[in-house]
């Protein structure tokens, strides 16, 4: 029981320190508040993918097709309204992944790496190329705002980055319950067979193409989500920030943080961010960011290979022998 | 119109020598180490600016500048190869990642050092060569297309005809029975890394004063050396030469008629191509396991 009320605890915690955390920051930190919240959804779905064991260089370019569709559907034009708009771009990302899957999943382990990083490019290349509708290497602008809200006793805009960050954790909340619980149910333990035992899979009768365009699709559907949350916010988007360098983030939140459990990409999300928020921003050692960035990685694959996440059940049983240890000591004086 | 693609023509082979001096390099690490080195691009990047740094810097004759990126690029190949590729032996996602590291390190050390802005370095000779009226070639061209024949020449003579050669190319067809023959791994890779490192420092080293280097400049190099090696087939050093005289010629043409952006949508959908019809390349031979 004791352990249930633990938790408990801690996930109560974790809720009231969400709420209350935009309150006690500067407003440029608010702002990188709402970027790490659409990042922790960027990594978690990312990790699905990683379930089936491919990993993908183009996770974040499918964010992009989600912030680029859901910008052109809710601009002047079409006119969508913007949570439509999200919903949908958040689909067409899924789409563009279902149809990605065919050429692609043909490939395994690096030339799928290759693979779905030529296939990113070319995506990215034609937002580049075609300046009708895409806008060029400068992008869109003005992208519509997230509409506000009127309950009649209660008026929310989403222009500030406070009420935008509470939308966005109750998404990504959403969006992480969603994952999760498609991990934890057949499907999810399919992707698990999938990527350990492909053969033995299959020779149940499971179709590991279609699992793998699975794990593909939904992963890029909560990417293009991200991106749809990302772009609506920022109300510009270019090809550029969807380029090569912003999945390698992605990559390092998810090696230094570890993929063997759902917590693992998310502890290194947070973890990196606050590195570069509290240290390097700090400090005015901006520039150097890339270099620390790499260092960290390569410290971490040699060192921590199994991530952040594995420090947990160490501390855990730290812990728990030290409050053995504690209550050993208080029984003889009691 | 004939001078224009006779122009075109020699653009290409320009295109294609130093592009196989960097795709030849990064088959040879995969080859021996198994590790796709996704930090060769800022291997080139570092070898453009060696030639800066002593060249317009610091004064020195650009060939002994050439030479000095060649070494330099080289060490940090072995420095690769000692601190991230040796310990990641049995990992090879790990390699690959940890180059990643390492090419943000680069990157970084390239802004610190020199600016983030592109810096132009004046060539050593300004000389035309003019093969026809309107056909010309720059004799700084001919320079990097001359080294690399002469690189690649040289090369493929140490492969063929020596210990160390052969005992290279053992270690790249199968690394177990190579270490159960008494070949030592660790110097293998060693020198695979120091070869395949250097060929692209001194491509970097060598276009220096064409290209105006930027801390950035290695992402387009990698991108092409991807699309070449891939569509070479991964383990073959003479398909990667070919694929870099096919790509450099697609490439060239498309840029010329067309426009820039375009060519590299059409080289990475040509590479697509070859993923999904004949994974081991146009050349390649064997698939690794």
């Amino acid at each position: 029981m004791a352990p249930r009320a633990g938790l408990w605890f801690l996930a109560a915690a974790l809720l009231a320190t969400l709420i209350v955390l935009p309150h006690v920051l500067s407003y440029s930190q608010k702002e990188v508040l709402v970027f790490l919240v659409i990042n922790v959804l960027l990594v978690a779905s990312y990790r699905l993918m990683t379930l089936t064991g491919e990993w993908s260089l183009i996770h974040v370019v499918l964010m992009g097709v989600g912030a680029y569709t859901s910008a052109l559907l809710s601009k002047k034009g079409v006119g969508l309204p913007v949570p439509a708009s999200m919903l949908l771009g958040a689909l067409t990302a899924g789409v563009v992944a279902a149809i990605l899957s065919f050429p692609l999943f043909r490939m395994k382990g690096f030339y799928f790496l290759i693979g779905s990083f030529a296939a990113g490019e070319v995506i990215r290349l034609i937002w580049k190329r075609f300046t009708d509708p895409f806008g060029g290497p400068k992008g869109l602008k003005l992208i519509p705002q997230f509409p506000d809200l009127d309950l009649g006793f209660l008026e929310v805009s989403f222009y500030a980055p406070v009420p935008y960050y509470y939308l966005c954790l109750v998404v990504v909340s959403v969006s992480l319950v969603i994952l999760y619980r498609i991990e934890h149910c057949r499907i999810g333990l399919t992707f698990h067979a999938v990527h350990w035992q492909d053969r033995l899979a299959e020779s149940v009768g499971i179709d590991t193409f279609r699992y793998r365009m699975l794990a593909f699709v939904i992963a890029s559907f909560f990417a293009g989500l991200a991106g749809a949350l990302y772009g609506h916010y920022v109300g510009t988007v270019n090809p550029t920030r969807f380029d090569v360098d912003e999945m390698i983030y992605v990559l390092i939140w998810a090696i230094v943080g570890g993929t063997a459990t759902f917590y693992g990409p998310i502890l290194g999300v947070v973890a990196l961010t606050l590195i570069n928020e509290i240290a390097l921003r700090a400090l005015g050692i901006d520039q150097m960011r890339p270099m620390i960035y790499g260092a960290i990685l390569i410290a971490s694959i040699l060192f921590l290979p199994q991530g952040l996440e594995s420090l947990v059940p160490k501390l855990r049983r730290r812990l728990r022998s030290w409050r053995h240890a504690h209550g050993a000591a208080r029984l003889p004086a009691g | 119109m004939t001078d224009l693609v006779l122009q075109t023509m020699v653009n290409a082979v320009y295109a294609a020598s130093y592009m196989s001096l960097i795709a030849v390099g990064l088959v040879l690490i995969f080859g021996v180490m198994g590790v796709i080195n996704f930090a060769h691009g800022e291997l080139y990047m570092a070898g453009a600016y060696t030639v800066y740094a002593l060249y317009s810097q610091a004064g020195t004759p650009f060939f002994i500048a050439v030479a000095a990126g060649l070494l330099f690029v080289g060490l940090l190949g072995l420095v690769m190869e000692y601190g991230l590729f040796r310990p990641l032996r049995d990992n090879p996602l790990g390699g690959l990642i940890a180059s990643i590291g390492f090419l943000l390190i680069l990157q970084t050390a390239a802004v610190l050092g020199f600016g983030v802005r592109m810096v132009h370095i004046r060539p050593p000779t300004q000389d035309l060569i003019h093969l026809t009226d309107g056909v010309v070639l720059p004799v700084q061209r001919l320079y990097v297309i001359i080294a690399a024949i002469a690189l690649l020449a040289a090369l493929h003579q140490f492969l063929r005809r020596t210990r160390f050669g052969w005992a290279l190319r053992a270690c790249a067809q199968d690394r177990e029975a190579a270490a159960l023959q008494g070949m030592s791994l660790d110097r293998i890779s060693r020198l695979a890394m120091f070869i395949g490192a250097a060929l692209a420092g001194v491509a970097g080293a060598l276009t220096a004063p064409l290209v105006a280097p930027t801390p950035y400049m290695g992402h387009s190099v990698i991108v092409t050396a991807f699309i070449i090696i891939i569509v070479g087939g991964i383990g073959s050093l003479e398909g990667a030469v070919l694929a870099a005289v096919l790509y450099a010629i697609v490439h060239t043409f498309v840029t010329t008629f067309y426009d820039g952006v375009l060519a590299d949508i059409v080289g990475l959908l040509l590479m697509l191509l070859v993923l999904v019809v004949k994974p081991t390349g146009l050349f390649g031979a064997r698939e690794r396991a």
